[in-house]
């Protein structure tokens, strides 16, 4: 397993090689990436915040849950944080298992409970302005 | 005894620091922390509904006491209830 905060650019490929088992029939890869556009607004650009001491104990904690519900035979999720521009991507997550079925339901489950639950923040810049996306009150594992 | 406070994104930006520090009382809790904290930064206190509290990296309850050395996070919502993204 792998979780990681980085203010480097991500990459799949060395993430997908970290859970890819030789017992791995199927490897899932999730990328969030950067769009141009937010609530009909033209977005320049992103910028990340984090806690990362914590962003990576909860992204462990999540991952724990999905290899107890699933039978898996690795995850990693990493997370860049600060400036992001236009189709960069922020948010990497890969799943591997024997079968496909399982990769699959783990990498929708995984990024929906990150999205939830990771101390991360979104601000959106566009021209003349910028917010903070906050969504509900984060949810407790 | 005092306790370490970190705090992030928009709740940062009103604040106008990442960090700062609180003296604590006997059995202080992690929302009386909190209190404490909008009287030295107003804008926060618009924000004590949406505020969740971590401490020492765990998400804990506004009840939490407080101990001598503690890092108490203040965590505003993640852009996860945002379902478009």
């Amino acid at each position: 397993m792998l979780f990681e905060v980085t203010a480097d650019p991500l990459h799949p490929q060395p993430l997908i090689d970290h859970v890819r088992k030789d017992e791995s029939g199927a490897v899932a890869v999730f990328l969030g990436v950067v769009r141009d556009n937010s609530r009909g607004r033209r977005v320049l650009h992103l910028e990340y915040d984090a806690y990362p001491e914590m962003a990576t104990s909860v992204m462990r904690g999540i991952a724990e849950d999905a290899m107890e519900r699933w039978p898996l035979t690795d995850v990693a999720i990493q997370h860049r944080t600060g400036r992001l521009e236009i189709g960069e991507t922020s948010l990497l997550i890969a799943v591997s298992s024997s079968h496909r079925a399982e990769a699959f339901a783990a990498c929708h489950h995984l990024v929906d409970r990150f999205k939830e639950s990771v101390p991360i923040w979104k601000k959106e810049v566009w021209e003349g302005g910028e917010v903070w996306i906050e969504g509900g009150p984060v949810g407790r594992d | 005894m005092k306790a370490r406070v970190r705090l992030f994104a928009r709740l940062a930006d009103l604040a106008g620091t990442r960090e700062t520090e609180v003296e604590l009382g006997e059995g202080l809790s992690a929302a009386d922390a909190f209190r404490l904290l909008c009287q030295r930064f107003p804008e926060l206190a618009d924000h004590s509904d949406s505020v969740m509290y971590a401490v020492n990296a765990e998400y804990v309850n506004s009840d939490h006491s407080l101990r001598d050395g503690d890092e108490l996070a203040l965590i505003p919502p993640v852009s996860g209830g945002d379902r478009a993204v």
